[in-house]
């Protein structure tokens, strides 16, 4: 048994840890993490902006001609009842959907027509509503995928194993390494994604978002199926990843999560914005409260 | 599963799996030997005689295993179902005809000079029919697939060039002779034929297992398992399948032209759609996504028949019969899917978690189990 603890590397190395080395250990992984990033000087100036876009599908109007911006260091709040088009949003900012009206830019750039993995490595990256992790791979393995986004050795690299293809590999296995620690799932590292507790594939999905280097991060649903203790984690997860300098866009359902942790929120209901505001406004918000409780017919819109 | 040897097979891998890599490579010293000697020894049991020379049954295994490894990697690593795998086969086999046959009006070439040729035209035939139909999926790329491997067959037929069911005599072969001043690498002479693609699909494999523990391979399993999320994790999907296709293309052009030379002819006869059924049969009979598993199948399909040839046509139905109980026992085949897909995943293993990573789904089973004990 004790030849076991001796072997188990740095997860239970962590686990033995005191709360002071913690925090330092902490620290180190996020440097590890994201070494390239800049710092972020510009907190609260526009990092995405949605200009009157709209998403029609056939007769289906899905999103209605919705601007809002998410500022650098921020996390943003997108909430609504179900069918609101919280995650047509998303799909839309990911490029999943090109806006049939308006615009999406990043920094400035229209992100336009370009390609999925195109706009991932202009720093959008996102988790599921429904995990889509690819099953086959270990854990370590799929975060190793994210951050192959900035990587860029293809065939010829790989075949003859060039110096670069080493250099990345190196670096992809380190970064990974400390996501996984920084989500809390090293001890798991070496398991297949599908063979994992489902609390461990959500954070799972989040470190390969992460893995991309993402400017934004954006998280759907991420608490879905939850209980309260492993939802004060996450709240906790979330503030570290900002904290860390990342903006933070996420679309979540439970109320106290949202209100805990977000800074502002955006309220879409019928693909229409109908509130944006700090929690504490919105929570008193007429229109948000009717969204989501009802109306009488008579009543206001 | 179900079947007795299963779990056999899992305590031999997960002891495999903890060895170090140059501990593997002296484990599989021996191995590779054995295989090189196995149609000079001809094993009393394994024998195709007196119904095929045994050497030549052994040259068609290590063929079908060179396509089979080609066709893994379309199928198997990056998911794309392709039924018209036969017609890359076919084109390396006509580019190693048309330029070393004496019924060729083209300029001769030396034999060995046209295998890199057929890789070469047989990639770019590759990257032609990717380009347009990549942009599908699944079923969808299956039948534009099937369509392909009949054009390449239809246009051997209609094109005069290619001389239709006459064909062409006298492919060309390897140099050398033999003291007694018969050629080494003869029709009749199976030996030095396997000798020469055996360590082909040594070097392949080596290769392959490069692309497969790099970004590629990773993006290729990623593209498998769920292409949307990989476009989305920042995996330029399109450049990789068409990468996938490519290579896929030249392993099949590789072998095509490695047959045309060991059968010393070559005409329309050999392409039909059965043939790149066969090709899809030995994967998936070994375990689709798995090197070893995929030929491992190719030598069963091949041998099976070779081995049954008294039976005549009752030896398909004996092969059909072993696929169908094959696939109800083990849907994954032979040898479950695997790979390592990093290149210094080891080491970052063992420092995570102080194990190696899990590499089938079995053994994961099994580890989760004692891991509860």
């Amino acid at each position: 048994m004790s030849e076991d603890v001796e072997q188990a590397g740095i997860a239970a190395e962590v686990a033995r840890m005191s709360d002071e080395q913690r925090t330092e250990h902490n620290i180190e992984v996020a440097e590890l993490v994201a070494p390239d990033r800049p710092v972020e000087v510009d907190v609260g100036a526009t990092l995405l902006e949605l200009r009157e876009v709209s998403m029609r599908f056939g007769g289906l109007v899905a999103v209605d001609d919705v601007s809002f911006n998410i500022r650098r260091g921020e996390i943003l709040g997108l909430i609504g009842p179900n069918g609101a088009g919280k995650t047509t949003c998303f799909n839309l900012m990911t490029g999943v959907y090109r806006p049939t009206g308006g615009q999406i830019l990043l920094e400035g750039k229209k992100l336009g027509r370009r390609k999925r993995h195109r706009i991932t490595r202009m720093g959008i990256a996102r988790t599921f509503q429904n995990i889509r992790l690819f099953g086959e791979m270990t854990a370590l393995e799929n975060v190793v995928v994210g951050a192959d986004a900035r990587h860029r050795t293809s065939v010829p690299g790989a075949l003859v194993r060039s110096p670069r293809h080493f250099r990345e590999e190196r670096d992809a296995v380190e970064r990974a390494s400390a996501l996984l620690e920084f989500v809390g799932i090293a001890d798991r590292a070496a398991d297949k994604a599908r063979n994992l507790p489902y609390g461990y594939q959500r954070r799972l999905e989040i470190a390969r978002a992460l893995a991309t280097e993402p400017k934004l991060l954006c998280l759907d649903e991420p608490a879905a199926g939850f209980n309260p203790a492993e939802k004060d984690d996450l709240m906790g997860l979330i503030r570290r990843i900002r904290d860390d300098g990342y903006t933070v866009l996420l679309i979540e359902h439970d109320m106290r999560l949202v209100m805990g942790v977000t800074d502002r929120i955006v309220v879409l209901e019928f693909g229409r914005k109908i509130a944006e505001g700090l929690p504490a406004d919105i929570r008193d918000n007429p229109a948000v409260i009717a969204a989501y409780l009802g109306v009488p017919d008579d009543a206001p819109a | 599963m179900s079947v007795p040897g299963s779990s056999r097979l899992r305590r031999f891998r997960d002891r495999w799996n903890t060895l170090s890599r140059p501990q593997q490579w002296l484990a599989l010293v021996p191995v590779v030997v054995l295989i090189y000697f196995i149609p000079v020894i001809d094993p009393p049991l394994l024998t195709t005689e007196p119904f095929t020379n045994f050497p030549i049954a052994m040259v068609h295994a290590a063929e079908l295993a060179l396509v089979a490894i080609g066709l893994n990697v379309v199928v198997g690593q990056a998911g794309l179902l392709d039924l018209g795998y036969v017609g890359f086969f076919a084109i390396g086999a006509y580019v190693a005809a048309l330029f070393t046959s004496s019924d060729s009006m083209l300029h001769k070439l030396p034999y060995l000079a046209t295998l890199p040729l057929a890789m070469g035209v047989t990639m770019i035939a590759g990257v032609l029919l990717g380009l347009p139909t990549l942009r599908l999926r699944g079923d969808y790329l299956a039948i534009v697939t099937l369509g392909f491997g009949e054009i390449v067959r239809l246009m051997a037929t209609i094109v005069p060039q290619l001389k239709g069911q006459p064909g062409f005599q006298g492919v060309g072969h390897p140099p050398g002779t033999e003291a007694d001043g018969q050629l080494i690498f003869s029709v009749s002479n199976g030996t030095p034929w396997y000798w020469l693609v055996v360590t082909l699909i040594i070097v392949i494999l080596l290769l392959v297992g490069n692309l497969e523990r790099s970004r590629v391979g990773r993006s290729w399993v990623a593209i498998r398992e769920d292409e949307d999320a990989a476009q989305l994790m920042g995996v330029p999907t399109f450049k990789f399948k068409l990468w996938a296709f490519a290579i896929g293309a030249a392993i099949g052009g590789l072998s095509g032209a490695l047959v045309a030379g060991q059968t010393g002819y070559m005409n329309n006869a050999n392409f039909s759609v059965s043939f790149s059924v066969l090709y899809l049969a030995a994967v998936i009979l070994g375990g689709s996504g798995n090197k070893v598993g995929v030929m491992l199948g190719a030598f069963i399909v091949s041998y099976i028949p070779d081995r049954f040839t008294n039976l005549s046509d009752r030896k398909y139905l004996i092969f059909g019969l072993f696929l169908v109980v094959l696939m109800i026992f083990r849907p994954q085949g032979l040898l479950g899917a695997r790979q390592r897909l990093l290149a210094r995943g080891r080491q970052a293993y063992q420092r995570l978690v102080g194990r190696p990573e899990q590499i089938s789904n079995e053994s994961s089973v099994a580890s989760a189990g004692s891991e509860g004990a």
